[in-house]
């Protein structure tokens, strides 16, 4: 059992090590050094980090680009939202309406009564489940139709990326069933605990954080076991792998799936820290980043993608409070630079750099020039051979 | 349908159809040159919205130019920025071959991150250099007004002049990929690319120019469409999935397939308007491409091949 | 309609058209347990196509494919694998970043469902089951070795390694001598012969001294129709078969 969660949960002693430091980092170092606001943003940036970690095993190691991942987190969020948008209108919060007990904006739209598809929401139970199976159900059905009849690479991308339009455009425009573009917002209290207070925040962070933390073993879990080199053997060799007897479509529906859960818990948990869901966190532009934040982490990097996450968002927050035009220019070219320079992300370079200073450390000369020699091999033309080994090693 | 009488359906009929041509227009226009650079190349450029972002700018900067010290070329210099865009969209994209795409062919899921980011590199550039508010130039006065073949049925002549140009460019295409030297190259390069090199075709030089040729046609679409609205900093990131849909419906490596999917779905998305609002026909027709390409993933034209 | 048969593999008017252009036509083929059947013919014949055909990697227009019974043609390629072909590619099809034990073990078949492989544990079994393939196909050095690394001649041995570990019934092998030395061909010859007892070897190759030296019999396609079929001896004196293949 102890060598069960040593080696598959935390992925030997590398992994552990690497683990432990994201676990001092979110759960010590950022409670104690940000004040409650600071912190509550970085909470909302692990949520995206969700689905990052989903997209490492999704796009790192299966080679499936989504564009659509928005999609998932929204889920998780809107049915988060769904539950605590019904219990903050409660008739004596909402008498002021004319049809008092159904969410405001339900109300400014003429609705008078409750929706069909809400009623269920009332119930804590009913949300928590719908959270992990709307947006597996959903994921099951896009992913049957498009891996049983082998549609991958750039066809997938773009189809789930129409998916994400589909899903933003319907929720704007049906504003009485959704909130349209303000989205659910004015969400106050669950079971009676008041999500906005202080000590709520605090409480929300850490169980976000253990969440991620969960996710990021569970991926662990996957990429350790034959699944997860059977994944990578599909991304480089999909027909020796079909002809090795695996049926293919169903690992790829199954990581699908996975990726689909792990964000939509992101997404639940983005509603319940921020207080509000909206369109703006399902669509084209907020998927495309999320890829970026496994990016730059390292797409072959449970880990990495985390501090990615941060590493960008951080940096947005930065830029947009006082440069906004110069944030556009540094994410686009952010975008190409990991791309072309550094396909492994700061994983990558952290491996590279690490290898480097260990054997500096025993040599104790000449490693500027080897250091200058690692530097130019970071480049696009080495990726294969770095690709398995940067993994989880940051 | 109550309330409308047939006379009134029929108007609608045509004046909702001829809506969906411009869309028609703009769609294909723009989808021409990404089914180049998608169904001859493969790659997948997330900047062509703003290639056609770029000819839409070039031509809003030539009518300034134009009000301002030539008052009097204000007939004439519309034709002249359409030749305009189409170079100056076609030289940035070969430029942007030559300095990213190139080396990025192996790797299309790449591409289409890194061309993502040259995409809001560009949007901000417009927005830095034109503004964030929305332009438009100033259209001769033979683009003005309307045709009117009944009391009831109004034509816009611009609409017109883009079915036009949608007309010529599609043809010029046709006739430069399929009856052309260059063409064939072009078509032997994609079929396979080590033995075109083989025999003597420069196959970068004809990626690059390849690339070019859609980008410019981008630069085309956008200069027509200032003809219908107005351009701002994230116009093209507007019609940049509707494109790709309209080429992967058509069949990535059909020309024909493309034009008979920009049809489609520019008529049943106006047509859809007017009985539903605009989102609701824009999440229908979306959703009926997603579920039909989902049950037919090559396409609606697409020949099988022995692979 | 075809009964039972004892052949492990019967093709009976396998037809196959692309675009009107026929691939394989008419063909029948009867394969016995424990036989070694070499498919020759020049280059468009369609024996890869007839391989790509039996594994299912493309689906016949008309024909039957039976393999110990079992119509073939309506299985997907995991269902075919799994009742027991195994088929090697023309260029060694193996995960080069992986290592030969690795390449072997993910091989190995168990644990072929996404539950199962995400609960599958290497067992002693397992172990002594992958050392004494890598025995076979002259790789129990080298187990620990990145594949990328090892030689081309020992790449195809590596595939074979990884059908044989599945204990198939219908062997196949696309060109298994291709890129490799003299000595690494007579080891080849040597696998052949000592993995087709109990199991039926279908191979593809152009090496006719090759031929020569393994086929039990031999068949020669030629614009996807079988020209001559028998032992190697009366097909090489066959005049039609020296005018459109040997001859020149």
């Amino acid at each position: 059992m102890k060598s069960f969660f040593y080696n598959k949960l935390l992925g030997g002693k590398q992994g552990a090590i690497g683990l432990l430091v994201l676990a001092l980092v979110i759960l010590v170092v950022f409670p104690l050094t940000l004040d409650l606001f600071r912190l509550n943003l970085v909470g909302k940036y692990l949520t995206y980090a969700f689905v990052a970690v989903g997209l490492v095993l999704l796009w790192g190691y299966g080679g499936i680009l989504s564009l659509g991942q928005g999609i998932f987190f929204g889920l998780g969020g809107y049915c988060m939202a769904m539950f605590l948008k019904l219990e903050a209108s409660s008739p004596e919060n909402t008498s002021i309406q004319s049809t008092p007990g159904i969410p405001d904006f339900m109300d400014w739209n003429q609705l008078t009564h409750l929706p069909w598809f809400w009623k269920p929401f009332e119930s804590f139970g009913f949300t928590l489940i719908a959270i992990l199976v709307i947006p597996t159900v959903f994921a099951f059905i896009v992913g049957y139709a498009m891996f049983k009849r082998r549609v991958g690479g750039v066809y997938f991308a773009i189809i789930t990326q129409a998916i994400a339009l589909i899903l933003t455009v319907l929720i704007v425009g049906q504003q009485g069933y959704t909130g349209g573009i303000n989205g659910i917002t004015d969400l106050r209290t669950l079971h009676g605990w008041d999500i906005r207070e202080d000590s709520a925040k605090y409480t929300l962070y850490f169980v976000n954080a253990f969440l991620l933390l969960g996710c990021v073993m569970l991926g662990r879990y996957v990429l350790t076991s034959k699944f997860g080199r059977l994944l990578l053997a599909m991304r480089d060799k999909e027909d020796r792998v079909r002809f090795s007897g695996y049926d293919v479509s169903t690992f790829k529906i199954f990581v699908f799936c996975l990726a689909a859960v792990i964000s939509a818990i992101g997404g639940a948990m983005f509603t319940l820290q921020v207080g509000f869901m909206s369109p703006s966190f399902v669509g084209i532009v907020p998927s495309i980043e999320m890829v970026i934040f496994a990016a730059v982490g390292g797409r072959m990097s449970l880990i990495g993608a985390v501090y990615g996450t941060l590493l960008v968002n951080f940096g947005k927050t930065l830029f947009s409070e006082s440069f906004p035009a110069l944030w556009l220019f540094l994410i686009g070219g952010l975008f190409i630079a990991v791309v072309m320079f550094f396909p492994n992300g700061l994983a990558g370079i952290y491996a590279k750099y690490s290898q480097q200073l260990a054997a500096c450390v025993k040599s104790g000369r000449g490693c500027a020039r080897s250091l200058v020699e690692k530097l130019r091999s970071l480049r696009p033309g080495s990726r294969t051979g770095a690709g398995s080994q940067a993994g989880e090693s940051l | 349908m109550d309330g409308y009488s047939f006379a009134d359906l029929q108007a609608i009929l045509i004046m909702q159809g001829f809506a969906g041509i411009s869309l028609f227009s703009v769609l294909l226009l723009m989808a021409l040159g990404l089914a180049i650079i998608f169904g001859q190349m493969g790659v997948i450029n997330m900047a062509h919205g703003e290639f056609m972002a770029v000819g839409a700018y070039t031509t809003y900067f030539f009518s300034s130019l134009t009000q301002n010290y030539l008052p009097g070329f204000l007939d004439y210099y519309f034709v002249f920025s359409i030749i305009a865009a189409f170079f100056i969209a076609g030289a940035i994209g070969y430029l942007l071959e030559f300095a990213l795409i190139r080396h990025l062919y192996k790797r299309p899921l790449d591409t289409l991150l890194a061309t993502w980011g040259v995409s809001l590199i560009m949007q901000q550039l417009f927005r830095t250099i034109f503004g964030a508010r929305e332009v438009s130039p100033a259209l001769p006065d033979w683009l003005l007004g309307s045709y009117e073949p009944t009391e009831m049925i109004d034509i816009p002549l611009n609409g017109l002049f883009v079915l036009g140009l949608t007309v010529l460019v599609t043809g010029g295409v046709f006739y430069l990929m399929f009856r052309s030297r260059w063409g064939l190259r072009v078509r032997a390069t994609t079929q396979n690319r080590v033995m075109s090199g083989a025999v003597g075709i420069n196959t970068k030089k004809v990626d690059r120019l390849t690339f070019a040729l859609g980008c410019g046609i981008a630069g085309v679409a956008g200069a027509a469409f200032t003809t219908i609205a107005s351009t701002g900093p994230t116009t093209g990131s507007l019609y940049i999935v509707d494109t790709f849909m309209v080429v992967v419906f058509g069949g990535a490596a059909s020309l024909f397939g493309t034009i008979a999917s920009a049809f489609s779905i520019a008529q049943a998305q106006s047509i859809m308007e007017f009985f539903l609002s605009g989102s609701m026909a824009k999440v229908f027709t979306l959703l009926t491409i997603v579920v039909i390409l989902m049950l037919r993933p090559e396409g609606l034209f697409s020949t099988k091949v022995r692979k | 309609m075809s009964s039972g048969t004892d052949f492990t593999l019967a093709i009976e008017g396998l037809t196959v058209s692309f675009d009107g252009f026929k691939a394989v036509d008419d063909l029948n083929m009867y394969i016995d347990r424990n036989e070694l059947r070499v498919v020759i013919g020049p280059n468009g014949a369609g024996k890869t196509t007839v391989l790509d055909l039996i594994c299912g990697k493309t689906k016949a227009t008309d024909g039957s494919i039976k393999f110990k019974n079992t119509e073939l043609t309506r299985l997907s390629e995991h269902q075919i694998v799994r009742a027991g072909v195994g088929r090697k590619f023309q260029t060694p099809s193996i995960y080069e970043n992986l290592t030969v034990f690795e390449n072997l073990e993910i091989s190995y078949p168990k644990g072929r469902g996404v539950f199962g492989s995400l609960t599958f544990e290497r067992t002693a079994e397992i172990d002594t089951q992958i050392r004494k393939i890598a025995a076979e196909i002259f790789l129990d050095q080298h187990l620990e070795q990145e594949a990328a690394l090892l030689s081309h001649g020992q790449k195809q041995w590596l595939e074979i390694g990884m059908l044989l570990i599945q204990d198939p019934e219908l062997l196949m092998l696309d060109e298994p001598v291709a890129g490799m030395s003299v000595r690494e061909r007579e080891q080849t010859a040597e696998l052949l012969q000592r993995i087709c007892h109990g199991r039926s070897v279908l191979v593809i190759e152009h090496d006719m001294e090759f031929v020569a030296r393994i086929a039990h019999r031999v068949t020669v396609l030629h614009q996807g129709r079988i020209l001559a079929e028998g032992a190697m001896e009366k097909v090489q004196k066959d005049p039609k078969v020296i005018e459109v293949y040997l001859g020149h």
